[in-house]
């Protein structure tokens, strides 16, 4: 059991490698030293780093599998992407439309956390993974279908394609199914993405030092137990999925900002992509919040690294990934690394040594 | 009304191929306990392994189905003994769960690298007749005829298999307790061994089916009926063989309904809501097991 200071301690060490990534990112490319592809991965980085930290909500502190976290996301991408596009001509001042777009999709996605949370939350384990995949499934589908404008009448919506929206002559198609939403103002940088990063810190790591946080911990840890003690398994699960999919909203937000077409395909909100915020979480370590930022931020930069393997590089990824999670968690492994540990051999060597000059 | 029972027959067929799929998951889950993402991507490999005997090597197609089922086989495996054994003692079914879709990764990357990412078209592998009924209002494709056979000599052949045999009495045994059935001296390393062999097995026969009813192939073609499969198997109750062929069918016929008469994009859209609606109600599955929770 850690003691409170060390755990305050613990996170200012969090903020502390956040901030000073940051700073050395700046440096680098005030110094010119940081390629283009590179700084085209930052923001990429911040939305990563922000969707494996709120899943490791979901998956670490309430001990829950969801499959569906891509889903939340493409909620807050499209919602706040449709409120930009809306108020493009109405608010010029564009850090304040986009802090707007950001509490949009962070509401939304919330708010669909809270209607899916309550009939699913009753599932658990792989029963509850399975619903949120096909959670996350329809979202992305109707995504697809949608067709969207806007004219002096209000919006209108259709899902089969942009005639049947019955547009006036003035009106403009924001959603074109298939294709997505095309040429959202680039409101996102790295600035505001590191920003973003350390709210969703500042959240959850206030969130588990709290009472809350501590009940969701009980849920985790032994239900029954839990329920026994008064607390209301209900109310904090819905809590800790509500947050959790309203803190994917901001970073679906952050990635429509950043990019000049949005489509809802299986890589960007689909299966794939709630995979591959999961593989973040179990990566770094199921509820360690530091590492998974860490894993975000070298899994985001591995393909790019990998660049100069050309056409096998994402087979060696997939290699790494793998020999990463046996070297991490296989026991036989674990067991040979603390035998070959530099703190242990040092031990060794000192033994070895002290036994000399007995002699 | 004829056109309906067409769209139903090309279900089952469809779901059948579902089912099959869905078996590999349910033995795997059910004996251990791990959910194995790259199972839709063996189905893959093997229909790669067939278009490879046959459109490009030019072997009999008997002979390139048989390489591609031997293969399966070994790879599923390989696989269990290089990614998953190592992690079965971890702390978190998570761990495993991720180690699975490494893998998946590795294959489609493996398959793009040897193939390429154009689309193959995969020729069909049974050379039989389509079955006109009534006039010819109603048509039953060769492939969906082979489709239904295939499943349902394999689904009574696998319940046999299980409950007939000491292999299969292993499994069951394994899938209800580890300990207690390596303390009466099974094998169970080898046991789950055999059921990675069996469900990587059916995957390459699997892919023959799917490929030959939809004959574009990519390094991708795997994973989506993967999915599909792994509903199929949640919706019948995991664990479950008659589960396992009820899901798939029903998934099927829903699918293909859907496609035909709502909307095409929206057919997994409606999958999707049947799915959640019927765990809503039924938390287990259709013939899941309820689980007694003890405090």
């Amino acid at each position: 059991m850690k003691s409170k200071i060390t755990k305050g301690k613990d996170n200012l060490i969090t903020y502390g490698i956040v901030l000073i990534s940051y700073v050395i990112a700046q440096i680098l490319i005030s110094a010119g030293q940081m390629s283009y592809l590179l700084q085209g991965l930052l923001v990429p980085i911040c939305v990563s780093v922000i969707l494996a930290v709120s899943l490791n909500l979901t998956v670490g502190i309430l001990g829950e599998l969801s499959l569906g976290h891509a889903g939340f996301m493409c909620l807050g991408a499209y919602f706040g992407a449709i409120f930009t596009h809306c108020m493009k001509d109405i608010i010029t001042f564009s850090p304040l439309r986009f802090f707007l777009a950001l509490l949009i999709g962070a509401v939304v996605a919330g708010f669909f956390g809270f209607l899916i949370g309550m009939p699913v939350l009753r599932l658990r384990g792989d029963y509850l993974a399975i619903v949120t995949l096909a959670f996350g499934e329809i979202i992305k589908n109707v995504a697809n279908a949608l067709y969207l404008g806007i004219d002096r009448n209000g919006l209108h919506i259709s899902l089969k394609d942009s005639l049947s929206l019955n547009l006036e002559e003035d009106g403009t198609v924001i959603i074109k199914g298939a294709q997505g939403i095309i040429s959202t103002p680039r409101d996102a940088n790295f600035t505001i993405g590191v920003i973003l990063i350390l709210i969703t810190l500042f959240i959850i790591m206030n969130l588990v030092k709290s009472r809350d946080g501590r009940a969701i911990m009980a849920i985790r840890d032994n239900r029954i137990a839990a329920e026994s003690i008064g607390i209301n398994i209900t109310k904090y699960k819905l809590m800790a999925f509500s947050l959790s999919a309203a803190l994917a909203g901001i970073a679906g937000v952050l990635y429509s900002h950043n990019i000049s077409s949005l489509v809802a395909t299986t890589n960007t909100f689909g299966y794939n992509m709630s995979i591959l915020i999961l593989v973040y979480v179990v990566l770094g370590g199921i509820g360690n919040i530091r590492g998974s930022i860490i894993a975000a931020a070298i899994l985001t930069l591995l393909p790019e690294v990998l660049r100069f393997l050309d056409e096998q590089r994402m087979l060696i990824y997939a290699i790494v990934l793998i020999a990463m999670m046996l070297f991490r968690w296989s026991p036989q492994i674990i067991a040979w690394r603390e035998q070959h540990s530099l703190k242990n051999l040092l031990q060794k060597f000192k033994k070895t040594t002290s036994k000399k000059e007995v002699r | 009304m004829m056109s309906f029972l067409n769209h139903l027959i090309r279900g089952i067929s469809l779901g059948s191929v579902y089912a099959i799929i869905a078996l590999g998951y349910t033995m795997v889950y059910g004996i251990a306990k791990m959910l194995n993402f790259a199972h839709g991507d063996v189905i893959m490999v093997g229909s790669f392994a067939i278009y490879w005997g046959v459109s490009m090597q030019g072997l009999p197609p008997v002979l390139a189905i048989l390489l591609s089922i031997v293969l399966c086989t070994v790879m599923g495996i390989t696989i269990e003994f290089i990614a998953y054994r190592p992690l079965r003692q971890s702390a978190s079914s998570l761990v495993v769960l991720i180690t699975a879709i490494g893998v998946s990764y590795f294959l489609q990357n493996l398959a793009l690298l040897i193939f390429g990412a154009n689309t193959k078209t995969f020729t069909s592998m049974i050379p039989l007749e389509t079955l006109r009924f009534a006039g010819g209002d109603i048509s039953i494709s060769g492939e969906a005829i082979v489709t239904m056979l295939c499943c349902l000599i394999i689904m009574t052949g696998l319940t046999l298999f299980i409950r007939k045999t000491k292999p299969g009495q292993a499994m069951l045994a394994v899938s209800e307790d580890k300990g207690a059935a390596q303390l009466m001296g099974i094998n169970v390393n080898g046991t789950i061994s055999l059921t990675f062999a069996i469900g990587s097995g059916l995957a390459a026969i699997a892919g023959l089916l799917l490929c030959s009813a939809y004959p574009a192939l990519t390094p991708y073609t795997g994973s989506m009926p993967g999915i599909k499969a792994f509903v199929a198997a949640v919706f019948g109750g995991i664990g479950s063989i008659p589960g396992a062929l009820i899901g798939g069918v029903v998934l099927g016929i829903i699918e293909t309904l859907g496609k035909a008469y709502i909307s095409s994009q929206m057919a997994d859209v409606i999958v999707f809501i049947v799915l959640i609606i019927v765990l809503l109600v039924k938390p287990t599955g259709l013939l899941g097991r309820k689980l007694q929770e003890k405090v």
